[in-house]
């Protein structure tokens, strides 16, 4: 609590407009990578094309604002439901698959959507879609000048979403879901459908992940598939959880705390040069990090901590001690 | 009979497994599956179970016919099959893996009820409920297993290869918890590569080749017949 006390007056300190960007940044990434890890972490499905469902949101709620004047709160709502929708529609053939099958299958699914969208007309194809910046300062249309109620819709997000996924875990489904991750077959001889748990799960995935694609267009009011749909933002969700530690709730905190100050690090120092040497130090960075602590930033925690017998069930210290740690 | 199968083929693709395969269980009883590799034992448990359904012919429990019933289905009916292989969840806790066991009851002070009688029946696992499966011996995984099993009121437990890989003084504590079970009254149907212990808990058996059933009769009496012995147990004197 007090820590989320702490972030929430930290804008007030840092003052600094680009600083205040990289802490909405990192919000927006605390939230993609809890979304993420209920279904890749939790129940161990690695989705590939959450970047699909990221676009889709953020498509929906600026083609409602756009064409029928639709306030992006309520659009919010609409992207996220569509992006759950087709998660389901995608969870049919994808989840006859296993492994790294489904991987591949989502992420060819999310590039063929990002072509589509590049493709139609109605999406504004590669010229993309401008939200209506004339109308800035504006709470209907969440649209701001300043970077400060971004923060705070993104904060209040972050919270709520760390909360309702540690409530999951806790809760009977969460089981469910770490036992489909260990053993699928074993889950099933028990009469646990487990497409029906991994469906679920990616749908509440997808949900919230769509949710953060219509803030995103709302913060940056420009959308195109290549800024919301690419490849590399499946990977980079991916990575936020896997960095802090997978199936945690304060995992997706510290990857999201750590990695994206340090891509933006390297951006600000290298990135200059116009031949991506930024990219290149800040993957030998991740390399050097997961070599140096596989399993992510918890599982060092935890050996650190000598936890190996008695599992820790402490309810509070799971979602903010990463905010304190960072 | 509590559970028979009458003439049942069941194939994986085009390969014939089971070739005409009949088998009883009366309630009460522990009847041992016996066979060299590739028999059709752990076939004919993954046909009674569902996960298999057979091309031809019956499987009947009391006076049902199960034959092709979804395996969620048969687990309602009380057919509850354990894997052969190790099919406890490593990072889940003891408590946590108990209630996997029970997921298809719903909860209620009764499963919990249960859930403590387990762990009556197991005091190894009693001790340590919160702690990790992937803490435990092979042994103790197994009787978790069980302990799952247990949780659904099993009418026939079916054990696929209860003691594989374990040590022989775990096998030998592994069937003292199945004569246990047999003596509250549960019926068992298991599958055995150790035959010579099969035989002496089971009260009957029966030998399997190539899909069919080739001897049955009385453990104690397949245990000291000439013929079986040298087939199927190595052909060493009786003890």
């Amino acid at each position: 609590m007090t820590s989320v006390a702490l972030l929430a007056a930290l804008p007030l300190v840092i003052t600094d407009i680009y600083y205040q960007h990289v802490l909405v940044i990192c919000l927006v990434y605390v939230v993609l990578g809890q979304a993420w890890n209920l279904v890749g972490g939790y129940a161990g499905q690695w989705s590939l094309g959450h970047a699909a469902f990221f676009g889709l949101g953020a498509y929906t709620s600026t083609l409602l604002l756009l064409r029928l004047n639709v306030t992006p709160w309520l659009g919010m709502v609409a992207g996220g439901l569509t992006a759950a929708a087709v998660a389901c529609v995608i969870a049919f053939p994808c989840f006859r698959l296993r492994t790294h099958y489904f991987a591949m299958a989502t992420l060819a699914i999310g590039e063929t959507l990002r072509v589509l969208f590049l493709a139609f007309d109605w999406t504004g194809g590669a010229s993309g879609l401008v939200l209506p910046v004339q109308r800035i300062p504006s709470s209907v249309d969440m649209l701001w000048a300043s970077k400060l109620p971004y923060f705070y819709v993104i904060l209040t997000m972050a919270v709520v979403v760390t909360l309702l996924i540690a409530q999951v875990e806790r809760s009977r489904v969460g089981i469910y879901l770490r036992a489909i991750n260990q053993d699928e077959d074993a889950a099933a001889r028990l009469g646990i459908e487990p497409r029906r748990y991994k469906l679920l799960a990616l749908a509440g995935s997808a949900f919230v992940t769509g949710v953060t694609g219509t803030f995103y267009a709302q913060y940056t009011t420009y959308i195109d598939p290549f800024s919301v749909m690419p490849s590399m933002l499946s990977v980079r969700i991916v990575l936020v959880p896997v960095f802090g530690g997978l199936g945690t709730g304060a995992g997706p905190i510290i990857g999201a705390f750590t990695l994206i100050p340090l891509s933006e690090l390297t951006r600000v120092t290298w990135g200059g040069r116009g031949i991506g040497i930024d990219q290149v130090v800040y993957g030998a960075i991740i390399v050097w990090l997961t070599i140096w602590m596989p399993g992510g930033v918890m599982a060092l925690v935890r050996r650190r901590r000598g936890v190996s017998g008695p599992r820790r069930r402490d309810p509070v210290a799971t979602p903010e001690a990463g905010v304190t740690a960072t | 009979m509590l559970l028979t199968v009458g003439d049942v083929h069941a194939t994986y693709g085009r390969f014939d497994v089971l070739r005409g395969i009949s088998v009883g269980v009366a309630a009460g009883e522990i009847v041992a599956v016996l066979g060299p590799n590739g028999a059709g034992k752990s076939t004919l448990l993954k046909a009674i179970a569902g996960f298999l359904p057979p091309r031809q012919g019956s499987i009947r429990l009391s006076d049902e016919e199960i034959a092709g019933l979804r395996p969620s289905a048969l687990l309602r009916k009380g057919v509850v099959y354990v894997m052969q292989r190790s099919s406890v969840f490593p990072k889940l806790t003891i408590l946590e893996n108990l209630e996997m066991g029970a997921y298809i009851r719903p909860s209620s002070p009764e499963v919990k009820a249960d859930i403590d009688r387990v762990l009556g029946l197991f005091p190894q696992l009693a001790g340590r409920r919160h702690q990790r499966a992937e803490g435990l011996s092979g042994g103790e995984r197994r009787m978790l297993e069980i302990g799952r099993a247990l949780l659904l009121h099993p009418k026939v437990l079916l054990l696929d290869e209860p003691t594989m890989g374990l040590a022989p003084l775990v096998a030998d504590l592994i069937f003292e918890k199945i004569l246990e079970l047999r003596a509250a009254g549960t019926t068992v149907l298991m599958v055995e590569q150790n035959a010579r212990l099969a035989l002496e808990v089971s009260d009957r058996a029966y030998v399997l080749e190539q899909g069919q059933v080739r001897v049955e009769g009385r453990g104690q009496e397949l245990l000291t017949s000439d013929a079986v012995r040298r087939a199927y147990l190595g052909g060493a004197a009786p003890r």
